[in-house]
């Protein structure tokens, strides 16, 4: 059947299972949006800034575990788009971005609004093309979204010249796709699985690191039996947070620059690290040459580039990290380390990681605490770059696979507030806690006109410290206190929630912040509260960069006492 | 950690923008790529490039893998080492006069290479061999005086068998398709 281009992305985007679409429009793009009405099974969710649109396409991708699209039109809408697709490859988030791009005559002559968006991105994507006429596009389409969501994820994009958008052409959806090249490995090699079980049965201290890896790969099981088979103690990186269970007593949190002490110096003492869908990047590994000093390495991932980038490794497995825990366990026997578990818990004991002080004013972890509270661990919390995503990693205890959502490897300043508009739409169901600090949310606060227009129940939850504060905690500890360009004054974030059209709340003392976030709780669409939080507080633990893991700077005992009225705090976690 | 001289060589889909996406991997690994050569191969569709670079062996392999990761890519291998001839061409065009034309010649003659043109004050040599002969050759005749010299990347295949890159089985097919951004 013939139709138009428009019409052949919008019918391969119907084949391929899409529901929503993130994105803005511009000149280059508007055939396709003009033929979006066709078809009302595409709910299109108008952003305010392209950023939004990709990194809302990738909080969707992460919190349905489905490939997440966003379109943007041609020149400075492309571009704008490309943070958020850095943000997505180095996350191995599957994201889908479709640019309108100058007619082909105009190719190459620097038109109005033209860019070359598949150069600027062919670094940051998984693969990107330019799509040269109308026939082509189904064949693009379905290669575009199988190489998002299989292997290792990442974000693709199509750039479609607006010409090519109004070509007619013939539209037969292709069954299958023509990669012979690419084939992601995903059964991990028997000998190398067998040497890894021989590994673990002759450790007396191994450690499990689990990364991204296992959410993607949705391994969930298969992790836990390794954990409770082996009685093996696992540690997560940032973005493994609520791969397993924190309550569990064999979960010790998270490792690296801001991990809990007591998971470094597991890592440190370990005598088996076995790594898995992680890639070890140096914020969870410190000073890679002092990393897991006494250890073997097994290795488990699906991309065979990571094996070996950063750490030596002993054991190598190439392949899905499901597939490969599944056949891992059956020759995994069960075993007791009990004077190995004895330890790490004699060192959760003699470095709480997690005890908050005793403040008057309102300190930022309590807050997370308190939302931890409200939430009984299960909403899905997204958040930004900064301090305030350390406490929200540290301090909510993750038992719901897949709850929380953060940019990691890039560390994007603002990527919250859209990302958690994506994870909302994509969960409806679900409570979607934004915890954002001032900084972070003001990169991307025009998004809080998306979530009036559309009425996305998210809850904002801004620790508002009045610094840019990670930057400002080194300044202090680093650079001799000297707050060059950290102070930032914020607008009041209650009126502009109040111009937006969105109820806000400003919480100032320490007994109103639980009613504040049960107010919240209670409202059924979106609300924000704007918690004016204790402005020096760091984070700790710290690992200062260029140290090792096991260098962890505690936070200083004399003002750690324990808050009388703090929340009860899972069995091992205290 | 110890640089050596590695020959990485890739089969690759024969598409616009597939060179651009290898070459950028170097880049972005801070590799400076000393020679490079595309041509087609035995197989339709698919191109042959050999890349050398100087790097520590750890370092060249997680290029390797990279390279590898790039969708139009069918195989990179490593063929430091194995039993490997390389080639490459040289054009070199050397000052020359009736009186030292016949020593140039003779020159030329030993090194089984070939004079292509002759001018009044220049011959041009052409020269085929592994690095170090165009090099000793270089040397002999700069004395002449240089005015132009031009290389091909170096080519290189192993001995024997079937070498490290059998002729794929599954062969792509081609169709009508987007082309791959080159600018």
């Amino acid at each position: 059947m013939k139709m138009s281009g428009a019409q052949i992305i919008c019918e391969s985007l119907v084949k391929e299972g899409v529901e929503v679409i993130f994105g803005i429009l511009g000149g280059a793009i508007l055939p396709l949006y003009d033929v979006l009405p066709q078809y009302p099974q595409l709910r299109h969710i108008l952003v305010r800034h392209e950023q939004g649109a990709a990194h809302a396409a990738d909080g969707y991708a992460r919190a349905t575990g489905k490939v997440g699209v966003c379109f943007a039109t041609s020149g400075p809408g492309a571009t704008n788009l490309v943070t958020g697709i850095a943000n997505a490859h180095l996350d191995s988030s599957p994201v889908v971005a479709i640019t309108g791009q100058v007619a082909r005559p105009f190719i190459g002559k620097d038109a109005f609004q033209e860019v070359d968006i598949t150069g600027i991105t062919l670094p940051i994507t998984k693969h990107n093309y330019l799509a040269m006429d109308a026939a082509s596009l189904p064949g693009i389409m379905k290669e575009a979204f199988y190489l998002a969501g299989t292997g290792r994820p990442g974000p693709v994009l199509i750039d479609v010249p607006r010409d090519v958008q109004q070509e007619q052409a013939e539209f037969n959806y292709p069954k299958k796709v023509d990669l012979p090249q690419y084939k992601p490995t995903l059964q991990g090699h028997p000998a190398q699985i067998k040497k890894a079980a021989k590994l673990i049965g002759e450790s007396h201290r191994p450690l499990i690191i689990a990364g991204r890896g296992i959410i993607i790969s949705k391994a969930y099981a298969e992790l836990k039996e390794l954990v409770e088979k082996g009685q093996i103690p696992i540690v997560t990186t940032l973005l493994g947070t609520s791969c397993f269970p924190e309550s569990h007593a064999l979960s010790y949190g998270m490792l690296g620059m801001h991990g809990m002490a007591y998971a470094n110096m597991a890592v440190d003492a370990a005598d088996l690290i076995i790594a898995i869908g992680m890639r070890f990047d140096d914020r969870a590994t410190a000073d890679v040459h002092a990393f897991a000093p006494h250890a073997h390495i097994i290795h488990i991932d699906i991309d065979p580039a990571e094996i070996g980038k950063n750490v030596r490794v002993d054991v190598p497995i190439v392949g899905d990290v499901k597939l490969v825990l599944g056949e891992l366990n059956k020759l995994v026997d069960k075993t007791k380390r009990i004077d190995w578990i004895k330890k790490l818990d004699e060192w959760r004991k003699e470095h709480p990681s997690l005890i908050i002080r005793d403040c008057e004013s309102i300190l930022p972890q309590y807050v997370v605490r308190q939302i931890y509270e409200a939430t009984k661990g299960y909403a899905i919390i997204v958040t930004g770059v900064g301090q305030h995503q350390m406490w929200a990693c540290q301090h909510y205890w993750y038992d719901k696979p897949n709850t929380f959502i953060s940019s990691g490897g890039l560390g994007t300043m603002g990527f919250g507030l859209p990302a958690s508009i994506g994870a909302k739409v994509g969960c409806p169901d679900s409570t979607v806690w934004c915890i954002d600090g001032d900084g972070s949310l003001q990169m991307t606060i025009q998004e809080l006109a998306t979530i009036a227009q559309e009425n996305v129940g998210v809850k904002i939850a801004i620790l508002h410290n009045t610094y840019l504060g990670m930057v400002r905690q080194w300044q202090e500890m680093f650079y001799g206190k000297r707050y060059v360009a950290t102070p930032l004054s914020s607008p009041d974030f209650v009126k502009i929630a109040d111009a937006y059209g969105l109820p806000a709340l400003r919480v100032k003392r320490r007994e109103e912040v639980a009613p504040a976030i049960a107010k919240a709780m209670a409202e059924p669409g979106a609300f924000l509260i704007d918690f004016i939080v204790e402005p020096e507080e760091n984070v700790y633990p710290m690992v200062p960069p260029g140290a090792a893991l096991a260098e962890v700077l505690e936070e200083p005992r004399k003002e750690a006492k324990a808050v009388k009225d703090s929340a009860k705090l899972p069995v091992s976690n205290i | 950690m110890a640089t050596t001289k590695h020959i990485l060589v890739a089969l690759v889909e024969d598409k616009p923008g597939v060179l651009n996406r290898m070459a950028s991997m170097f880049r972005r690994r801070g590799f400076n790529i000393e020679s490079i050569a595309v041509g087609h191969s035995e197989t339709p569709n698919l191109s042959r490039m050999t890349f050398v670079v100087n790097g520590p062996a750890t370092v060249v392999e997680q290029v390797r893998k990279q390279l590898d990761k790039v969708v139009e890519t069918v195989k990179v291998s490593d063929i430091t080492g194995d039993n490997v001839i390389t080639r490459e061409l040289a054009f070199i065009k050397v000052k020359a006069n009736s009186a030292n034309r016949s020593e140039i010649i003779q020159i030329v003659d030993i090194f089984r290479a070939n004079i292509v043109d002759v001018a009044p004050d220049s011959v041009i040599i052409e020269a085929t061999g592994d690095e170090e002969k165009i090099n000793s050759l270089f040397n002999l005749v700069r004395g002449f005086g240089i005015k132009e010299i031009a290389r091909t990347g170096r080519i290189a295949m192993t001995r024997g068998g079937s070498g490290p890159l059998p002729v794929t089985k599954k062969l792509p097919k081609t169709r009508a398709r987007g082309k791959k951004a080159t600018k």
